[in-house]
């Protein structure tokens, strides 16, 4: 059987396999180790307490260790709070914690705080075996591995002897007594102090070493590990001295099999990087090598006594930015250590206070929540923002009073509105957000938090005489309670507008199963940002009307488009759609060939001439930010965060061609082909011809409007033109993972998605080019066109290159066809998922059509008719027509 | 460490129940909400004759406004004012195939049921739930004796979060302590063992605290009656994180948990079985216990309906347990017997995920 690993966790889980070598424990937030710690614990300043394990998580510890063992500290409840407090912090919380307290109560108390599983420090035989056992049991109970220290009835084991008798009796009786998990024992079998001048202690170092060997040897899944700092505890003042301590000490202990240890993980020094001179004298003592090793190290010491220069590793570059990204930066890490001193920044920089709010704090919460949208945050962080959020509009709102008073708007808020996470429903973080942001805009928020009762948020509204009411709620039944209490609130006879958010609800479902039971106005509000201006627009007397009436037409609109989808729109049959077709004399048209026929294939294309091609619009777009390039660089709203976004992809785009992070292909190709009713037929110069199926609009059009189709833009056989069709595929994202990958392990998601979205962009240009190169070079049926990038944009030219998936031709299986046609995958790298998506995703395919009117369309809604004359070309069954085809159903499936 | 566990409180169910699981993937109940849509029950239904008055029928007690409080919504006090329609939804999905079914008693700890004022009936309400789903098992297994079928014992998350602040302003706030939830649980436990629970399942886990009380409270149950019941935890992935609400993955999720030992471990609620598959993947990947799923019924559409039909559940469950994925399935949000039948079908013939790994 393989060896059993130690497994803990925090909100991660924290695996102890044989390859982590050493497990470094924060020892800083420790009472009785850091004079810094104690003393923010003693003055209860607490968040600055919070700052220290966060500096030690983001300095490599692995696992943090909490003591509150201090007689003025009543240290069961700092013990609580403080846990609790971090577990709020996910970036301090992916981590497993160790309780360290010599007291149980304490101990428990911790225990009964930590969701994943930590670590006891500790338990030992010092009371007994009764005690000893009934501790681990406990222990058992809770969930957690537990350092067992050297200790006995008798003391503790200050020789190699002891250390080792005194830990296999322990891992026996807890192995065979109560069934305690080898792997979950983690021997101390005590570090203490060297280098004392006293004797008896110069052995300390080579007894702890020697033991962790023999406990190792006995013991293969049970840990050794020990509190580091006290064997250089003679050298206090001395960093240096004592960090070279360290260094030797663990570069012996951990050979010998120690592998936990609890450390200041900002400051070990490495091994091989000490003064030699110094390294040899610190062996010697370590190691007991000789009788004046202490004398020899003192005189040393000096030498090397540092000039409190402390190395600090936390990472404080934001620190150093414009005071509106230091609160963003803030705002999106949860830090609230420093956000009032730049609140108070920016509002000695603001016309008004009012105006940091609704500037640098309201951006800084958007982003957090895109990212909470889009899945990138979790829970506790969005808490953690909107606890910043408060803190800075705290410092603001004397300013903003004081500013009331001064202008005489004396005092009176935007308006009252009542907050409720509907009954059934615990989900409130929404919720909370829009209350922060209301509040923030001077309404006067009454929030009855969760499951709340529909009766109790009217009598509420009604006892407040609110001007509003919103409900929120994340999960699907709430929904239905929302629909209740608007019934509730028309059969009461309410006339306060309702808004409706959360992340289940909808326009659609607001419009249909809400707003049609309640007369006064329900408003849907998407998310925290909207929530401002639909509550002003409310409760404004010349607004609301107006307001209302469009919400009231807009979701009439909604119900009408739902009810004639259900309907169904009027279709043509096939036949009819199919004598409408567009057609030309073809007599008068002779289709171009191309001047270079065949598959041509580009490999590790200059990305340099890709660049003025890139089509902006859509990169901010994905970013959320909208507008039309270039003009959005200078947007009132969005322009400083689009400008600065451009610059950083102007950067990353020099980089990545410079340092060539992405490579670049294509195949293109052009064979002789003829329209077969909706089919195009291409002669490969296989003995069968290759079939390319296409669809046709059936939406009812006047004669001069034809039902478009695909096929109808190359010549049928009986037209006795010779035509053509080509096709490509293009790629700039190969080699992009191994960049994605490098930004995601420095979690910066900014670069990453940047770099995607910038591997997109050169993808679409790269098509964009490789058309522009088939009509002038390749085809050359327009060789005398002349563009430029807004032209080509605006798809000023002759010829069109409809991909497989998309409007003109919505099936996207035909990628198969087109992949064989051209061997894309063996010929570019580009690969067909099961679900014909290409990957890399920065790739495009498609066909190229030359015909000078050739456009391109929108096929919509199918009849079962089409759909069965497709399956039948296809070689499908309806079933399968219907699935590939299910966005432009025009029917119910059966 | 078998040795040192409690004996099993019902040996011959807890073998017959191992001995199954040896041999083919068992077969959980789905929705009792969305089973209970279906009879569209006004107040008076909700309160039955027992409740009938405005109270408790059964009890002298003092009248004050808890006896008008609106009782609408509280499923789990069906058990006691409309006990044939819990039975009948049993039966429909012991008959669809259910080798599970799970008691009625999601809601039934005093936190949940405070907001109803039912404080007073949550050992009663564990207890009848759990009679009812025995005795639906009872009958399914005279009907075919083939089969043995187990009741299992749910123990909800409650609606309160150990290791989450309600309050923005003060992340280190609570607003439920670890003591309360052992209590909470201890007497919904006691309720379910004594009403004949066959297994206890701790689910819908969306904070992993409370989890750990509810396996802490079943803990010292078992040891006060010397036996114990095998064990399912089965928590919550809430959304595109692949986190639990209170922030842990799946990994981290299992390693505070395997110290209970369970007989299972896994996943239900939140997402459709398309979303819970890599996660379900990471339980399998690590946990030494079966592994159990029982999503919902796809994602919610617009109109918080769940759409996905048994055919499309089925196929997808299918293909989890073509990947020896499973030990046990069933469903969550939305689903009804035909998704359970459908499922039933899409597994049979694929050997369970324990045995699945021996093979490999």
């Amino acid at each position: 059987m393989s060896r059993r690993l130690t497994r803990l966790s925090g909100l991660e889980p924290l695996v102890l396999t044989p390859d982590l070598n050493f497990v470094n424990v924060g020892e800083r937030t420790n009472v009785t180790g850091s004079a810094r710690f104690r003393n923010l614990i003693k003055e209860e300043r607490f968040e600055e307490a919070v700052e220290v394990a966060r500096q030690q998580v983001e300095n490599g510890a692995q696992i943090i260790d909490v003591n509150m063992d201090e007689g003025l500290i009543d240290s069961e409840a700092a013990m609580v709070r403080f846990l609790n407090l971090i577990a709020s912090e996910p970036d301090i919380a992916r981590v497993p914690v160790m309780i360290d307290s010599s007291k149980w109560s304490v101990i428990e108390a911790g225990l009964r705080c930590l969701q994943g599983k930590g670590v006891v420090n500790s338990i030992s035989l010092k009371e007994g075996e009764e005690a000893f056992l009934e501790h681990a049991r406990t222990i058992q109970r809770y969930g957690a591995a537990a350092v067992v220290m050297a200790f006995d009835e008798d003391g503790q084991a200050d020789t190699l002897e002891r250390k080792v008798a005194i830990c296999s009796r322990a891992h026996a009786l807890l192995t065979q007594q109560v069934g305690f998990p080898p792997e979950d024992i983690i021997f101390d079998p005590n570090i203490f102090a060297i280098a004392t001048g006293i004797e008896e202690h110069d052995n300390y170092a080579v007894d702890f070493i020697e033991a962790a060997r023999e406990l190792k040897k006995r013991f293969p899944e049970s840990h050794v590990s020990g509190g580091l700092s006290n064997v250089s505890f003679s050298f206090r003042g001395n960093n240096t001295v004592r960090e070279a301590i360290h260094s030797v000490f663990l570069y012996h202990a951990i050979a010998a099999g120690m592998d936990m240890g609890i450390v200041n993980a900002g400051s070990l020094a490495i091994y091989d990087d000490l003064d030699s001179e110094l390294r040899e004298a610190v062996e010697d003592v370590v190691l007991n090598r000789r009788k004046d090793a202490t004398e020899r190290l003192l005189a040393l010491a000096e030498r090397f006594k540092d000039n409190k220069g402390e190395t600090k590793v936390e990472n404080k570059a934001w620190r150093e930015k414009p005071v509106a990204e230091r609160l963003s930066h803030a705002l999106v890490h949860g830090i609230d250590q420093y956000v009032v001193e730049d609140t108070e920044e920016a509002r000695q920089q603001s016309a008004r206070p009012l105006d940091v709010i609704e500037g640098p704090l309201m951006s800084g919460m958007n982003v957090v929540g895109d990212l909470f949208g889009a899945g990138k945050m979790f829970l506790p962080q969005v808490v953690k923002s909107a606890r910043v959020m408060k803190k800075a509009v705290a410092h603001l709102i004397p300013y903003i009073e004081e500013e009331k008073a001064r202008t005489g708007d004396a005092g009176k808020s935007n308006g009252k509105i009542v907050l409720a996470t509907v009954k059934g429903d615990v989900h409130d973080i929404g919720k909370n957000i829009v209350g922060v942001v209301l509040r923030c805009n001077n309404f006067e928020v009454i929030d009855l938090g969760v499951m709340v009762p529909a009766q109790k948020i009217l009598e509420t509204a009604r006892a407040e005489n609110a001007d509003l009411i919103g409900l929120s709620g994340l999960i699907t039944p709430s929904l239905e309670e929302m629909s209740q209490v608007a019934r509730e609130m028309q059969r009461q006879d309410f006339r306060t507008p309702l808004l409706i958010g959360g992340a289940t609800t909808s326009r659609a479902h607001t419009a249909l199963r809400i707003e049609p039971h309640y007369e006064a106005g329900t408003v849907w509000v998407k998310d925290a940002s909207r929530a401002v201006g639909v509550a002003q627009s409310l409760v404004s007397q010349e607004a609301v009307a107006d307001f209302l009436d469009k919400i009231r037409s807009e979701y009439a609109d909604v119900r009408e488009r739902h009810r004639s989808r259900g309907a169904g729109k009027k279709l043509v049959t096939l036949q009819q759609a199919r004598d409408n077709a567009w057609t030309r004399d073809w007599t008068a048209y002779d289709p171009p060939a191309p001047k270079q026929p065949g598959v041509h294939v580009f490999d590790d294309y200059d990305l340099t001439e890709l660049r003025p091609y890139i089509d902006w619009t859509p990169f901010f777009q994905a970013w959320e930010l909208a507008g039309r390039f270039p003009a959005i660089l200078d947007d009132e709203i969005v322009g400083a965060q689009a400008r600065e976004l451009y610059d950083d992809a102007q950067a990353m785009l020099d980089r990545l061609i410079a340092e060539k992070w992405l490579r670049a292909r294509a195949v293109i190709g052009f064979w002789p082909a003829q329209r077969i009713g909706d089919d195009v037929e291409v002669d490969t110069g296989a003995d069968i011809p290759t079939t390319l199926h296409f669809l046709r609009q059936q939406a009812d059009k006047p004669v001069e409007r034809p039902n478009l189709c695909l096929a109808d833009f190359v010549a049928p056989a009986d037209a006795g033109k010779q035509d053509w069709i080509g096709a490509f595929a293009v790629t700039a994202g190969l080699g992009i993972e191994e960049h994605v990958a490098r930004f995601e392990a420095a979690h910066d998601d900014y670069s990453s998605i940047l770099l995607k979205a910038l591997a997109d962009r050169l993808a679409e240009a790269f098509a964009e080019r490789m058309h522009q190169r088939v009509r002038t070079e390749f085809w050359g049926h327009a060789a005398n066109e002349q563009l430029d990038n807004e032209a080509l944009i605006a798809e000023n030219y002759h010829g069109i290159r409809p991909a497989p998936g998309y409007p003109a031709c919505p099936d996207h299986t035909e990628k198969t066809t087109l992949f064989e046609l051209l061997d894309v995958t063996a010929r570019t790298g580009i690969e067909l998922t099961e679900g014909f998506a290409m990957y890399p995703a920065a790739a495009v395919s498609g066909w190229y059509f030359a015909h000078p009117d050739s456009q391109y369309f929108v096929v919509g809604n199918l009849t079962r008719e089409q759909v069965a004359d497709y399956a039948r070309r296809k070689g499908w069954n309806q079933a399968e027509a219907e699935r590939w085809l299910a966005a432009n159903l025009a029917y119910e499936p059966d | 460490m078998t040795d040192h566990a409690l004996p099993w409180l019902h040996p011959d169910r807890a073998e017959k129940l191992e001995t199954a699981l040896d041999t083919r993937i068992l077969l959980l109940d789905g929705a009792m909400g969305t089973m209970l849509q279906g009879h569209t029950l006004d107040e008076s239904g909700y309160r039955g004759a027992r409740f009938a008055h405005g109270c408790d029928g059964h009890h002298d007690h003092a009248h004050d406004e808890s006896c008008t409080r609106e009782l609408k919504g509280n499923n789990d006090l069906l058990s006691l004012s409309q006990p044939d329609i819990i039975r009948d939804i049993h039966a429909a999905y012991l008959d669809a195939g259910a080798d599970l079914v799970e008691t009625n008693t999601f809601n039934a700890t005093r936190i949940s049921q405070s907001d109803y004022r039912m404080e007073a009936l949550v050992h009663e309400l564990n207890a009848e739930g759990a009679r009812l789903a025995r005795a639906a098992c009872a009958a399914a297994e005279r009907k075919d004796p083939s089969r043995p079928r187990f009741a299992v014992g749910v123990l909800g998350p409650t609606s309160r979060t150990a290791s989450i602040s309600p309050d923005v302003n003060d992340p280190g706030f609570r607003n439920v302590s670890f003591e309360e939830l052992v209590d909470n649980y201890t007497e919904a436990v006691d309720g379910l063992i004594e009403g004949g629970a066959d297994l206890i399942m701790v689910e819908t886990v969306f904070d992993t605290l409370n989890a750990k009380a509810a396996l802490f409270a079943i803990d010292a149950e078992f040891r006060r009656r010397g036996g114990r019941l095998p064990l399912m935890i089965s928590g919550t992935i809430t959304d595109k994180s692949g986190r639990t609400l209170s922030g842990q993955t799946p990994e981290a999720f299992y390693i505070a948990l395997a110290h209970a030992r369970p007989l299972s471990i896994g996943f239900n609620c939140a997402l459709g079985a398309d979303e819970l598959r890599p996660h379900v993947q990471s339980l399998a990947s690590l946990a030494d216990c079966r592994i159990s799923a029982h999503p919902n019924a796809g994602l919610p559409n617009a109109f918080g309906e769940y759409d996905e039909t048994p055919e499309q559940m089925a196929r997808t469950l299918g293909g989890f347990a073509a990947d020896g994925l499973l030990d046990i399935v069933g469903g969550c949000c939305g689903t009804s017997p035909e998704h359970i039948a459908a499922i039933a079908a899409a597994v049979r013939g694929h050997a369970p995920r324990s045995r699945a790994r021996e093979a490999a």
